[in-house]
């Protein structure tokens, strides 16, 4: 489904991504880990072209990211992504919200992407608030209608980029409740996250990435139970201390 | 010397008509070179966010020559000149009189460099993760723009559009130099016919300080209940 081949990206003299292979198969939940300043982001943000890379490929679905023919939006139209700060528009109302893009991108007409949207909201337990403005939700529901509407677009995979970092310590589990059972479903996943507790559970793969580089790329198992480099064998040890 | 003037307002009650037709030009120029300030300024604060350097360096160079030229300059120019050369140019007839209309443009680009700026850090102080996830679902740029950056951008910068559009409406009694009948150059206009310049330009001041106190009070209104919103 992603397959990523020998990513390098700089800025100026600044390496971020040096050479970064690794690829994540269809229904398969892999979770990037690692310090901040690693680039675990940026490589994921590679993933759909948000960000671009100066070396190497990466393909989805068969399509290169990276060729300059490709046509980004009508692929980032089937790429779902989540990001940090939830990033939904405060201008909108929640159902506004969700059909936009189908409306826009996927030319689905009004009804039919208002009605696609309430169903995925009510997914994620929010159908109440469809009304209501982004600002009046707290972080975590804004996060969980931030996967809804990643999900109305009919996502072939979807990419977390830290959904949980910037919420409150008790709103994080409704939203890793949402991506568990989006990942028992069978929904192709790629997560830069913290939560080594979700990772534990549901990943089928971790990697683990330092200064720019792919360090560890193994089945949960085996990285939990035995990290092979030094560097995630610390990382783990002090972020599964607490 | 106010000591012996003799004051004599009288010519304003009659003219009244005539003057109001001169507030209608004066609000109607604000009102198209208001529209005209948002959409060519929004183009070219784009211009001057895009990636592509020429672009940028284009609209930068536009807006940095629009603001160091004194307004009456322009108008001058877009009166006098351009329509002389539009005229061997284009090869007009020597009938038709695009003196007014070319200083109405001129006046439209001048204002338009200062919208460009209010809009280029209304865009700016739209956070960036905004068109990041506008992309990531599919949007193109344009659509971002249009759906989601802008709409929030002026949001963000109503109460400095509307500055300047107080600012715009003064401006106005600069096309006097056009020979446009706008308020400004209607009260010249009775007051030099009936000798009572100085009434009828204390008048036309009163008006503009009335217009302008008010709609300033009435954003300033507006910004505070954006603020506890």
């Amino acid at each position: 489904m992603i397959t990523i081949d020998k990513v390098s990206k700089h800025y100026g003299n600044f390496q971020v991504l040096t050479d970064c292979s690794t690829h994540v198969n269809k229904g398969e939940v892999v979770v990037v880990c690692g310090p901040s300043g690693s680039g675990k982001s940026t490589l994921i943000k590679c993933v759909n072209g948000l960000e671009p890379f100066q070396q190497g490929d990466i393909h989805v679905n068969g399509t290169s990211v990276g060729a300059p023919k490709t046509n980004l939006s009508k692929l980032r139209a089937h790429v779902g992504m989540v990001f940090q700060h939830f990033e939904l528009f405060p201008h909108m109302t929640i159902r506004d919200n969700l059909s936009l893009a189908q409306i826009k991108v996927l030319k689905r007409d009004k009804d039919e992407a208002a009605e696609k949207g309430l169903y995925f909201l009510d997914r994620v337990g929010l159908k109440a608030h469809a009304h209501k403005f982004p600002g009046q939700l707290s972080g975590g529901q804004q996060q969980r209608v931030a996967i809804a509407r990643a999900l109305a677009m009919d996502p072939i995979c979807m990419l977390f980029d830290e959904p949980t970092s910037a919420l409150d310590p008790e709103m994080i589990n409704e939203v890793l409740d949402v991506m568990t059972e989006l990942a028992q479903e069978g929904m192709t996943m790629m997560c830069v996250t913290h939560e080594m507790g979700f990772a534990k559970r549901v990943a089928h793969r971790v990697i683990f990435m330092d200064h720019g580089k792919i360090v560890e790329d193994d089945s949960k198992e085996a990285f939990f139970a035995n990290p092979r480099s030094e560097r995630a064998q610390q990382f783990l040890a002090k972020i599964l201390q607490h | 010397m106010f000591g012996s003037y003799e004051f004599d307002w009288s010519s304003i009650p009659v003219s009244l008509g005539f003057l109001g037709q001169g507030l209608m030009v004066s609000l109607e120029i604000t009102a198209l070179a208001i529209v005209a300030g948002i959409v060519w300024g929004t183009l070219l604060a784009m211009a001057r966010l895009s990636s592509i350097k020429p672009l940028a360096w284009a609209a930068a160079a536009y807006v940095n020559l629009f603001r160091a030229i004194p307004l009456v300059m322009v108008l001058l120019w877009f009166f006098l000149i351009v329509p002389k050369f539009l005229e061997s140019f284009l090869g007009l007839p020597p009938g038709s009189d695009v003196r007014l209309a070319s200083a109405m443009i001129g006046f439209a680009l001048f204002e338009s460099a200062y919208y460009a700026e209010i809009i280029r850090a209304g865009i700016q102080s739209v956070p960036k993760g905004q068109l990041a996830a506008a992309h990531a679902l599919g949007m193109s740029y344009p659509q971002a723009m249009l759906h989601v950056v802008l709409p929030q951008a002026f949001r963000n910068m109503v109460p400095l559009l509307l500055t300047q559009a107080i600012i715009l409406f003064q401006d106005t009694s600069l096309v006097y130099v056009s020979a446009l009948a706008d308020f400004f150059g209607a009260a010249y206009k009775v007051g030099d016919r009936d000798g009572r310049l100085v009434e009828l330009v204390l008048f036309a001041g009163a008006v503009y300080f009335v217009l302008c106190f008010a709609a300033s009070q009435a954003v300033r209104h507006y910004q505070k209940r954006l603020q506890t919103a």
